[in-house]
């Protein structure tokens, strides 16, 4: 029988003397995604202020949709649209949860301690308690999103007439079905949708939201894949359009007429 | 009994109080299907008769046997022994979040306490008629009946095992209640209203959805997306969506209550 005995620090108790006693690669997960956020976040930021090589043809990138062009906004009209998906972003049920262990660390991970009694707040107080608007970002989302099929629709028409199919329209459709799967599994609208009710079975209103809910539940489920598809998609589809507009790449029209 | 030669674990089990103690090991002879509840039982018999366990079902129904393995929070009779590695120190620490009585035993009354301040169901008087309640109107509250009282998912939960928010104005109620309260809020005849509790005293809004609470469920309930975030979400409705209001207003709709 060996025995090790063990320091109490401030704040912690004999039972527990580090901040965890798992062995596990635990920070790995938030490692991986603070990378993927941070880089995701430079791409973003650098195609805005490029202000540049977002539309060829019919061909118009997802940043910088709808396009709003107006004379008094000097500015790249990307920074008019994309604080809506970046707000939706932020605020999202499964981002929250993302960020705040990756950067906040709070916590890192589960049964990861580095705080100790503190002033935290939560979501209850300035700016987190901004969280609880998510709702309104969803609305406006949900309207850029019908931009983004329009998008991919108008991106099967030639610019001078006729329609052709192009590797890069599929690549946009692709886009906005994965963008949709994330919008519709979106914890807000599956509470507005029908989860708010106590009673499924009371009326016939009820009933059609029971079923739109059911749908929203199996899309909720895989909220976070639906999330980190929709963020690559989002951003492969652009540096596509980029590499176009550049000349760089074609959009590969598989055929026309 | 195996037929092979015997191997043995060893472990590091936490001796002593809240105020002090240490970790001893122990070699514990392995043996086919054992848990560590198992091999705590070894060590009661064979070389510390006076260490203090709890426990009652051994098929994790009861929820006594809640400790740390690891570092993870987990029930002590569902973990397999064969699930660590040959010669692995296996450390069992008692859960952290709430007063240390002894070695793995610790006084979880605090959760007694939360539970009182939570409205009981509160059926319609006059509704007198005998009840009807069909299964989708009452499958989500299912799920939160399977609640076993392990307090994993309280122990395991940042905002009290971290940031120590119990006392005072500033308690926060916890997964475990706010599953208790989500399958009241939920009840197709419960007519109680209880979203000025979850928001001003229970203070849903100190939790920061990540999930922790969920990943440590030994009941795989849901925690989080089907408890937590339909009442943060409910919260909103009440609290911080003043345009639903008055769109409710106007048009009528939203709760029975
Ligand atoms: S999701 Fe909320 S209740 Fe669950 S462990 Fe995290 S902070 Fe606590
Ligand atoms: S919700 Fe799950 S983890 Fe929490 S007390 Fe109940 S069974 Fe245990
Ligand atoms: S919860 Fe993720 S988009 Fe609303
Ligand atoms: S002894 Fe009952 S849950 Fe482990």
């Amino acid at each position: 029988m060996t025995e090790a005995q063990t320091e109490t620090k401030p704040g912690q108790r004999p039972s527990h003397p580090d901040i965890t006693q798992r062995k596990d690669a635990w920070w790995g997960e938030p490692a991986t995604i603070a990378t993927v956020f941070i880089s995701f976040i430079i791409y973003a930021t650098y195609r805005v202020f490029e202000n540049n090589y977002f539309e060829s043809g019919n061909f118009l990138s997802p940043f910088y949709s709808p396009k709003l062009v107006f004379d008094w906004w000097k500015f790249s009209p990307a920074i008019l649209i994309l604080w809506i998906p970046a707000g939706f972003r932020t605020t999202c049920y499964y981002y929250r949860k993302a960020y705040y262990r990756s950067f906040f660390m709070t916590p890192p991970a589960c049964a990861v301690d580095p705080y100790g009694k503190d002033g935290y707040t939560g979501e209850t107080k300035f700016p987190f308690v901004f969280q609880n608007l998510h709702r309104y970002f969803f609305y406006l989302a949900a309207l850029v999103l019908i931009f983004l099929w329009y998008d991919a629709v108008v991106s099967l028409f030639k610019p001078e007439g006729g329609m052709q199919l192009s590797v890069l329209s599929i690549v946009m459709f692709a886009n906005c079905f994965f963008l949709s799967g994330y919008t519709f599994g979106c914890h807000a609208y599956r509470h507005l949708c029908g989860g708010s009710l106590d009673c499924f079975s009371s009326c016939t209103k009820a009933k059609t939201r029971f079923k739109v809910w059911e749908f929203v539940t199996k899309l909720n489920e895989h909220h976070m894949g639906w999330a980190w598809f929709s963020l690559f998609s989002v951003a492969l589809t652009d540096l596509y359009i980029r590499q176009v507009c550049t000349g760089a790449a074609s959009p590969i029209v598989l055929f026309q007429f | 009994m195996s037929e092979h030669k015997a191997k043995e674990a060893t472990l590091k089990v936490y001796r002593g109080d809240g105020k002090e103690g240490k970790f001893e090991t122990y070699k514990v002879p392995m043996e086919a299907g054992m848990v560590v509840l198992d091999a705590i039982h070894y060590i009661q018999a064979n070389y510390a008769p006076e260490l203090a366990v709890r426990w009652n079902c051994k098929a994790a129904k009861c929820g006594s046997c809640s400790a740390e393995v690891n570092g993870h929070p987990s029930l002590m009779c569902k973990t397999r022994m064969d699930h660590f590695e040959d010669g692995e120190e296996i450390v069992v620490q008692p859960i952290k979040t709430f007063p240390l009585i002894k070695d793995l035993v610790t006084d979880v009354s605090w959760n007694y306490r939360v539970n009182e301040k939570i409205k009981p169901f509160t059926p319609d008087e006059s509704d007198t008629k005998e009840w009807v309640i069909y299964q989708e109107d009452i499958e989500r509250v299912q799920e939160f009946r399977k609640c076993i009282e392990c307090f994993l998912c309280q122990n395991v939960c940042h905002v009290l095992r971290d940031h120590e928010k119990k006392d005072g104005n500033e308690q926060f109620m916890g997964p475990r209640f706010l599953v208790r309260a989500a399958g009241l809020e939920m009840h197709p005849k419960d007519t109680a209203d209880r979203l000025e509790y979850l928001k001003e005293e229970g203070h849903i809004g100190y939790c920061n959805i990540t999930k922790c609470c969920t990943e440590v469920c030994p009941e795989e309930i849901h925690i989080t997306d089907n408890a937590i975030i339909p009442l943060k979400e409910r919260v909103v409705d009440e609290y911080y969506d003043p345009l639903g209001k008055m769109i409710k207003g106007i048009f009528g709709g939203g709760k029975k209550k």
